[in-house]
Order: structure tokens, then C-alpha cells, then sequence
């Protein structure tokens, strides 16, 4: 295999924390040295980086479906995939299944489905599941309602080592609910549920972590409670971790003006404060993932009276540049940025990648972070367009990308 | 570039294609609806009803939730003025099966009508369907959002009853809308309409039926019913759906009907000379008292009925004037 020899890139190694200009030798599916003024042999292809930023590939933490060519178009080379297929992944062989869809362009960490068919009762097969490449387990789209099940779920977890991923919405304030009480609910005539549905969730959850000494992870935090709660019980030393998406970060209940059914999200999008609690969460490291939680729908299930569409939006293709906009805002410097999608899901997870370290996958991301484009829903590459974001003006450009050395784009 | 509209010389020119909310009127529109039913009111009281300035044209009624009087009301307005007037009435779910709302929209589009009368259980899918069609859209009522005709025929029952009080203007009157606040589009189309009229809006609801920052849209929000009834002009109660009562937002009917019900002794608290509404079908004994409902001299519950009927013309009338004036060029 031809190796690869980045020249006067960016380096930005988010699991070491580093931030430098220099070299990096791709040879045999390995980053083979970094430094400066590195010489390579003669058949190598030489690019010359200019000064742009050059990193480990992305690592989405939430993804609902495997979406390849959005995931490409995004930088990212791994996706964490949540169990709602289509079945479930409650069963090995559907998780070893999973994680083969994606290849041999991307890299597919299934999360077990926490109960069979995601019924929210019953235990389903963890160990086996971790056995065959099951990367953590999850509660998927849902919480489990029942409390009883959860710490049973977390005691039988934290025995296998697993993470626990749990869907932070309490169902029984959200039954029937689409978007958060407030005054565009109120405005819209939509049926709601109050922000606190997730505090109400998030707390339960931590409690009963706390109980069973569970490793713990929000998929998604979206309120200002949330990330309190969150943040205390890092604080106090509780292993949780969390995540959210960039729409939490970027957009309120004001999205949902005129119907627009790619704002209905799940959770639904909060008010204003909700959404600067989550920059500020961001901001210290309270959550510590930025996930695209990628949903694809189609025209049909998206262009229905905004209570009848589906909830979710797609997020891979964009992840990368909405991201940017939070350093470009100044919310956080651009290798914490990277860290929340890379180097941070792959500790917390285990998995290869999200470093720049000599030996480490050739999983590599070069992007031009001020290279300016606008997001189109008609374009967006990837099964569908469906982006709250249409028409928005962003900046940063994959210009590589490169999965264990091999070139994925352009 | 678009060629102006054609309207005849001295007439207001109604700024929108549709009607599909009273949000986003400005105050002259409004009175300009209110001023065009009040015209109505007298034709419809003639023995000889009809007009005949919508000949020609059709008119459907796609009613996707079910509804009697609403119903009636827009065929009865769409037939005195001469329109062909179809009516199409299915629950959602049986058009569910299997076609998309879009689909629909586009067939109802197909059959070239010359202006739709929309309601259905969904909020914004008017306006969703309105965008798919080549004509005038009316809103009849969609999910919790707006049901505009009603909080018009609202007004229209509220200036004609209390015209010689306050000179005949709706600004500075006290009007209390109580009941089920949260599940009602009754009520958000007339918070909006008496707010943009300068009128006192109370909401007033148990906690458990009231939506979340009522007070943005511009009215002030009671849990007590004695409280929010102290010197009002107008009373407007909502009707309780049954699937409500018995335990989900409220334990019973007979509690609710003690805390929230409007008998006349808790009317006391209002002005002497209250009006009272309802935009129908009464649950006697459950939001409202018999001898309240049927009291001649403050309830224009029936009147409300006669004011739909001229205000659906004025609307129907109103949205097809560019069409009609298309017509006549040679």
C-alpha cells in the first residue's frame, strides 16, 4: 500500500492534547511518525497540508442509522449505532451483523439493545452481544419506564463493564408529546411536555447508577437542569458521562415557527436558556460529546402536520461544520472541539481511534475550518436531507479523508 | 414580477390569499371581516337569502375531522352565495389509510375548486395543505391551533350585543375565556383577535388545562374561576371534552362543574350586564348551568350560531374576490 506523507498540516491530536505544526507518515493502515521535516520514500504521495488542520477521523457518538456517504461527507470515519433497527439489535447475531454494514468505509461500533426488542422489560442477551463487538449498551430511542428494570440493567452492566446509555426523557411526561412546553407549544396549538421531563429522567438514572456502580452515559442532555445534574454528579465523582447534539447547542423552540417538521426533534428543541446552559456545558466539559444522532427520514415521513412527522434529523454531513461554528462563537477552542468527537467517545467506549499517536489507526480527518459553504437540504449527501439547519451558512470543508490509510475522499 | 391585483375602486384589499389563522392580521383586517359580515347578517335574515356573486365558482369543504355545525355553517354561507359547494367529510383516519395529506391535498387540487374550507385534528396542517393548492384556503379549524370563523363570529356576536355600551369597539372590554384553555383553538384564535383589538383577555382554566406561558400571547392567566370572572363584559366558556374528564386532567364532572362552572351564582362576580358565550355543543351541567345557557338577556349562544353564517360569507366572499375579477376579463 502506497504510503502517505502529510506536510506542514495542523496537528491536532485531541487524545494527547496537543496542538502543533508538523509532518505525519501514513504507512501500512498506521499513523508511522509525526514530526518535522519527515522524509518518505520515494513512491509516497506527498500532500501539502498548507497549514490545515489534520486530525483523527470523527468519532460520531450517536448514529441511528448507517448512513456511509453522510458519514464520509461529515469526517467521520466510526459511528456508534444505536440499537433501534429494524429489528433491534437484541440479538448477536444482528449486532455482528451491524457492525459489518459499514464496511469496509466505515467503522460500525454497535450498542446492545438494553432489553429484547426494546420492549423495556427484559434483559436481553449483554454478554453475548459484547462478546461479538457490542461496544456499550443503550436504552435506545426510549427511557425505561420501569425503575426496577433500569437498576437491574445497571447492576448486570457495571458486571460486564459496559456503559450504559440511556435515553433521557421521562416516558410518561412525554407520552403523546412533541415538542417542550413553552410559548411556541403554546403558540402552535402542539401537544407538549415540560422541560423537566429530562431532569425528571436524568436524575432517576444517576441515582440508580449511583446504586448499582454503573458506568453511565446521557445520549443527550438538552436542558439547563440536565446539564446541573450532570455536572453535580461529575463533581461528587460519579462516572457519568454525556452527550448532545449540535441543534441543542444552535437552535430553540423558535425553529418550530411555521410548522417546520425537520424541527421536530427528539428530545424536542427548548427555549433559550435551555440552549445556552448546553453551550456552557460544552463550554467546561460538563458534556463532554458533541454526536450528530444522524436519523434520516424520508419526504414521507417528514411532510406530514408537524405532530404526525417523524421526530429526528439527519446529522452526519453536517457535524463537522456546525461544530465549528461553536469555536467560531467561541464556545470552545477547536481540539476540545475535536476531542468531544473523537478521542473523548473513544476512551469513554474503548475503541481504536481519536488519536494521532505513532502506531494509532490511519483513521485521518484533514479539514480547512474556515472554508465557508451553505447547508442544503436538497443536497445534503447521505440517504436524506432532512437538516433543521437548510440554508444555513456554515464554514469548514473535509478535504481528506482517510480510513486505516485508505483514501475515502476526495 | 406579479401583475397587482384587481379590486374594485374603494375597496379595502384584503392582504391575504388565505385565512388560516387570526395571528398575523393586523387590526384593520380584522375589522374589515367584522364590517363585511355585518352586512351579511341582514341578507341572511330576508326570506329570500340568496346572492348569487359566488355563481359558478366551487367551493369544497374537506372536513378531515368530524363537525356538524361548523360544517353546516360553511355550506349553508357557501349556498347563499351561489357557490357549488362540496362537501367531503372523513374522519382522518380512514384517508389515513394509505394516502399521504399531501396526496389529498393535491386531488382536491385537481378538481379546480375555487376555494377550500379545511378543518382537521392536526395543528399546521392547513397551512401545509394551503401550500399544495392553487386556491384560497379557510381554515375551519386545525388541531389546538386556530379556528379563525369562530373567534370572527365571536367578535362580530360580542360588537353587535355590546355596540351601545362601548360605542361598538371591542378595546377596553374585560373578556374571560374559561375552560379548557390547553386542548382549544377557539381560544387561541380569539386570545389573538381581542388582544389585537385592544380588548382585556383573561385565560381561565385549572392549572391542569392551562398551556405553558399563556401570558406571551397576551392575556393574563386565573386558576380562579370567582378571580377571573370579577367584572367581566364577556364570558366565554370552552367546551370540557368527556375523554378530559374522569381522571385525566380533571377528577370529575361534578367537581369540575363545582369549581369551573358557570351557574349564575358565580356570575355575580362578572358585570351585571355580561354576555355569555360558547362556541358549542354545550355540556349542560358539566361547564355551564342550564339556567345560564338558556338566560335570554346575557347568553348569545344561538346568536353566535346566526353570526357564523355571515362572517363564513364574508370570508368566502372576501377570499374570492381576485378569482371573481380573473373572471370577468375577457
Amino acid at each position: 500500500m502506497r504510503s502517505i506523507l502529510f506536510r506542514n498540516a495542523r496537528l491536532i491530536d485531541p487524545a494527547a492534547g496537543t496542538d502543533r505544526r508538523g509532518d505525519l507518515l501514513v504507512a501500512e493502515r498506521v499513523i508511522a511518525a509525526t514530526g518535522e521535516g519527515l522524509a518518505a520514500s520515494v513512491d509516497a504521495e506527498i500532500v501539502e497540508a498548507g497549514g490545515k488542520v489534520l486530525a483523527p477521523g470523527l468519532i460520531d457518538s450517536t448514529v441511528f442509522r448507517t448512513d456511509v456517504d453522510a458519514a464520509i461527507a461529515g469526517g467521520i470515519t466510526s459511528v456508534l449505532l444505536m440499537p433501534d433497527q429494524s429489528p433491534p439489535l437484541d440479538d448477536p447475531a444482528l449486532v455482528e451483523r451491524a457492525e459489518r454494514l459499514g464496511k469496509p468505509r466505515l467503522w460500525v461500533r454497535p450498542l446492545a439493545a438494553a432489553t429484547r426488542g426494546l420492549n423495556g422489560c427484559e434483559l436481553a442477551e449483554l454478554s453475548l452481544m459484547q462478546d461479538v463487538g457490542a461496544v456499550g449498551v443503550a436504552t435506545g430511542r426510549a427511557a425505561i419506564a420501569d425503575a426496577q428494570v433500569m437498576l437491574r440493567l445497571l447492576r448486570y452492566a457495571a458486571g460486564l463493564d459496559l456503559v450504559v446509555v440511556t435515553h433521557a426523557e421521562c416516558p410518561f411526561l412525554t407520552a403523546g408529546a412533541v415538542a417542550t412546553a413553552g410559548e411556541y407549544a403554546t403558540r402552535l396549538g402542539l401537544p407538549s411536555a415540560p422541560a423537566a421531563a429530562e431532569a425528571v429522567q436524568i436524575a432517576r438514572d444517576l441515582r440508580l447508577a449511583r446504586e448499582a456502580g454503573a458506568r453511565l452515559h446521557i445520549a443527550c442532555v438538552s436542558t439547563a437542569d440536565g446539564v446541573e445534574l450532570v455536572r453535580a454528579a461529575q463533581a461528587e465523582g460519579q462516572d457519568v458521562t454525556a452527550a448532545t447534539a449540535p441543534a441543542y447547542a444552535l437552535l430553540s423552540e423558535t425553529a418550530l415557527a411555521g410548522y417546520r417538521s425537520f424541527a421536530r426533534l427528539s428530545p424536542p428543541l427548548r427555549d433559550e436558556t435551555d440552549r445556552a446552559a448546553v453551550r456552557a456545558g460544552l463550554a467546561d466539559g460538563t458534556i463532554g460529546m458533541l454526536a450528530s444522532r444522524h436519523d434520516p427520514r424520508t419526504e414521507e415521513d417528514k411532510r406530514q402536520p408537524f405532530a404526525d412527522a417523524a421526530p429526528g434529523a439527519a446529522g452526519c454531513a453536517t457535524l463537522l461544520a456546525l461544530g465549528l461554528s461553536l469555536v467560531h462563537d467561541g464556545v470552545l477552542p477547536l481540539p476540545r472541539l475535536l476531542a468531544a468527537m473523537s478521542s473523548t467517545p473513544a476512551q469513554r467506549f474503548g475503541l481504536p481511534g481519536g488519536s494521532l499517536a505513532t502506531g494509532a489507526p490511519a483513521d485521518l480527518l484533514l479539514f480547512d475550518p474556515d472554508a465557508p459553504w451553505r447547508i442544503d437540504a436538497g443536497t445534503l449527501p447521505g440517504m436524506s436531507g432532512n437538516t433543521p439547519f437548510d440554508g444555513i451558512p456554515v464554514s469548514g470543508r473535509v478535504l481528506r479523508l482517510l480510513k486505516g490509510g485508505e483514501t475515502l475522499l476526495p | 414580477m406579479k401583475p397587482p391585483r384587481k379590486v374594485p375602486q374603494g375597496v379595502y384589499r384584503f392582504p391575504h390569499r388565505h385565512l388560516l389563522g387570526i395571528e398575523g392580521l393586523q387590526p384593520w383586517d380584522i375589522t374589515f371581516l367584522l364590517d363585511e359580515a355585518e352586512t351579511w347578517v341582514e341578507a341572511g335574515r330576508r326570506a329570500r337569502k340568496h346572492d348569487g356573486r359566488l355563481e359558478g365558482l366551487t367551493q369544497i369543504n374537506a372536513f378531515f375531522e368530524n363537525s356538524t355545525r361548523t360544517l353546516l355553517s360553511f355550506e349553508i354561507a357557501g349556498k347563499r352565495l351561489g357557490a357549488d359547494v362540496v362537501n367531503l367529510a372523513a374522519g382522518a383516519s380512514s384517508l389515513k389509510k394509505g394516502e399521504t395529506l399531501l396526496d389529498t391535498a393535491l386531488t382536491l387540487n385537481a378538481m379546480r375548486p375555487d376555494v377550500i374550507v379545511i378543518r382537521h385534528e392536526s395543528s399546521g396542517a392547513v397551512a401545509l395543505i394551503a401550500e399544495k393548492v392553487d386556491c384560497p384556503v379557510l381554515n375551519a379549524g386545525d388541531g389546538r391551533h386556530e379556528h379563525p370563523t369562530q373567534a370572527l363570529l365571536d367578535a362580530l356576536t360580542i360588537r353587535r350585543r355590546l355596540g351601545h355600551k362601548n360605542g361598538g369597539r371591542i378595546e377596553g372590554l374585560r373578556v374571560a375565556i374559561c375552560g379548557d384553555i390547553l386542548h382549544s383553538r377557539v381560544a387561541r384564535s380569539n386570545f389573538h383577535l381581542l388582544a389585537a383589538l385592544g380588548a382585556e383577555v383573561r385565560a381561565v382554566a385549572p392549572p391542569t388545562l392551562m398551556p405553558a406561558h399563556v401570558e406571551r400571547l397576551g392575556v393574563t392567566a386565573f386558576t380562579d374561576m370567582d378571580a377571573g370572572l370579577e367584572g367581566a363584559d364577556v364570558v366565554m366558556m370552552l367546551r370540557l371534552q368527556l375523554e378530559r374528564m374522569e381522571g385525566a386532567y380533571v377528577p370529575s364532572t361534578r367537581e369540575y362543574f363545582r369549581t369551573f362552572g358557570l351557574t349564575r351564582e358565580r356570575l355575580k362576580a362578572a358585570r351585571d350586564d355580561v354576555l355569555i358565550l360558547h362556541p358549542g355543543p354545550m355540556n349542560r351541567g358539566v361547564e355551564i348551568d342550564s339556567a345560564v345557557a338558556d338566560d335570554i338577556q346575557r347568553s348569545a349562544i344561538t346568536e353566535q350560531v346566526e353570526m357564523g353564517v355571515a362572517v363564513r360569507m364574508a370570508c368566502l366572499d372576501i377570499l374570492t374576490r381576485d378569482r371573481r375579477m380573473e373572471g370577468m376579463q375577457p
